[in-house]
């Protein structure tokens, strides 16, 4: 313990030694001190998303329309359930921590590496689901036309949204994707979308049973406002270009901001839980060679515990602000 | 060894009780009742006060049993409490404000007919 602070004395406490009036070793209470200025990132974080969702209050995108996969269930509208299944795959890793942690005070070798491992085997399930997560929302589902303006317009059926594919019809098409390999410098062309705008403004003519949404929240019904055919030829005057998926440009779904923070945000943490699983890594070989055997106590595997459950507390508002409300 | 298995109960416990707050939550989330989702109070609908109740709840459960902080000496635990919960709100409130402040500066500025 002395070694590990500035105070090298051993004296009583009333001398002025080995004092700890937060009842805490430095190493956790440092590690406390970290956990409270990341929560406080965070939550600036969180806050500036709330303030540019109140900003764009009218025209934020609806999270249940926008992630709606499954693994193995294509085409199958299911919102919301593959990111309760990553939460709780992260609660339950929470909960192995917490008892790998209280096997520690028993000094219990093997019940520790157990919990440890799976510990670490839930982090790299929920690593993987975000990351399959990202890939639907980067690739998108439907894709939508973008106005000169900016304004993202989608297309409906019936009152349900539908894909480009669904009804537009493509000639033969002569672009190709201008690659870094053709290139005559290290440059990539635009994205060359699998529609373009003539024709997807030809086939809406062709088919009067599709109509076009925008962006815009009716207040009466929580709902997107889907326009009168008329009205949707207007807008498609104004075409643009065809977006398909997300970048931090653009994206298929509304707002470009919406991406900006799924991205960023999910991103960040994403980064962190990765962080977390290298240390638990680490220290589940430290506990395998006996480190903490030798040491006379499991406190550190306590330390990175307390990092290993913020994350799952930081996922649990990300949870609630981006797919909840 | 009646104590250690004391805390392997509470551990469970809470696993229970974290669980069925999330299948609240997103069962309240597919459903969307309409007497919640419709009923505007306080700038958003009283759905969205439910989840922001039930993740407080939640971060507790999770801070206090998983974290120990229930466990702490007072001064710890309030030292890393105390900043929290002036500060966050603090200025989730400031600039939620100001969001629908620049929206309402703003929105009648953006163009729906063609």
């Amino acid at each position: 313990m002395g070694l590990n602070t500035a105070d090298q004395s051993e004296d009583k406490s009333w001398n002025g030694g080995s004092a700890q009036p937060m009842g805490a070793s430095y190493g956790k209470m440092m590690m406390w001190f970290f956990i409270v200025s990341d929560a406080l990132t965070f939550s600036g974080f969180l806050a500036a998303y709330g303030l540019t969702r109140f900003k764009l209050i009218d025209v934020w995108p609806i999270a249940d329309e926008v992630f709606t996969h499954f693994p193995f269930a294509h085409g199958t509208h299911a919102p919301m359930y593959y990111v309760a299944l990553m939460t709780f795959v992260l609660i339950f890793s929470s909960v192995t921590m917490v008892l790998a942690v209280d096997a520690g005070h028993n000094m219990n070798k093997k019940k520790v590496t157990f919990y440890m491992f799976l510990t670490i085997i839930g982090g790299v399930i929920f690593v993987g689901s975000q990351a399959w997560e990202w890939k639907n929302f980067i690739k998108g589902t439907y894709g939508a036309v973008q106005l000169k303006d900016g304004k993202i317009v989608q297309f409906t059926e019936n009152g349900k949204q539908i894909a480009l594919a669904d009804f537009v019809s493509a000639q033969q098409k002569d672009a190709i994707d201008h690659t870094r390999h053709n290139g005559l410098w290290f440059e990539s062309g635009d994205y060359n979308p699998s529609f373009t705008v003539e024709e997807v403004v030809a086939s809406f003519k062709e088919n009067p049973n599709v109509n076009l949404r925008i962006e815009r929240i009716d207040t009466e019904t929580k709902k997107k406002i889907i326009v009168s055919r008329s009205e949707g030829l207007k807008f498609l005057g104004e075409a643009a270009r065809v977006v398909e998926g997300a970048n931090l440009e653009v994206n298929e779904y509304g707002s470009s901001q919406f991406a900006d923070f799924f991205f960023f945000i999910t991103g960040f943490h994403g980064f962190h839980v990765v962080s977390g699983i290298v240390l638990n890594i680490i220290i589940f070989f430290n506990v395998i060679v006996g480190t903490y055997e030798k040491r006379g106590h499991y406190e550190m595997v306590e330390k990175v515990g307390l990092y290993w459950h913020f994350v799952d507390l930081v996922w649990v508002f990300v949870f609630t602000f981006f797919y909840l409300i | 060894m009646g104590h250690a298995a004391n805390h392997k109960v509470l551990i469970w416990k809470v696993f229970g009780i974290l669980s069925v707050i999330t299948l609240v939550e997103v069962a309240f989330g597919i459903i969307k009742p309409d007497f919640l989702f419709m009923t505007q109070f306080m700038g958003t609908s009283l759905l969205n006060s439910l989840f922001l109740i039930l993740t407080i709840v939640k971060a507790y459960y999770i801070v206090w049993y998983f974290m120990h902080l229930g466990d702490e000496k007072k001064n710890l635990r309030y030292s890393i409490v105390l900043p929290l919960v002036i500060l966050i709100p603090y200025l989730a409130t400031l600039l939620l404000i100001e969001g629908g402040y620049v929206h309402e500066v703003l929105a009648p500025y953006i163009n729906w007919k063609y």
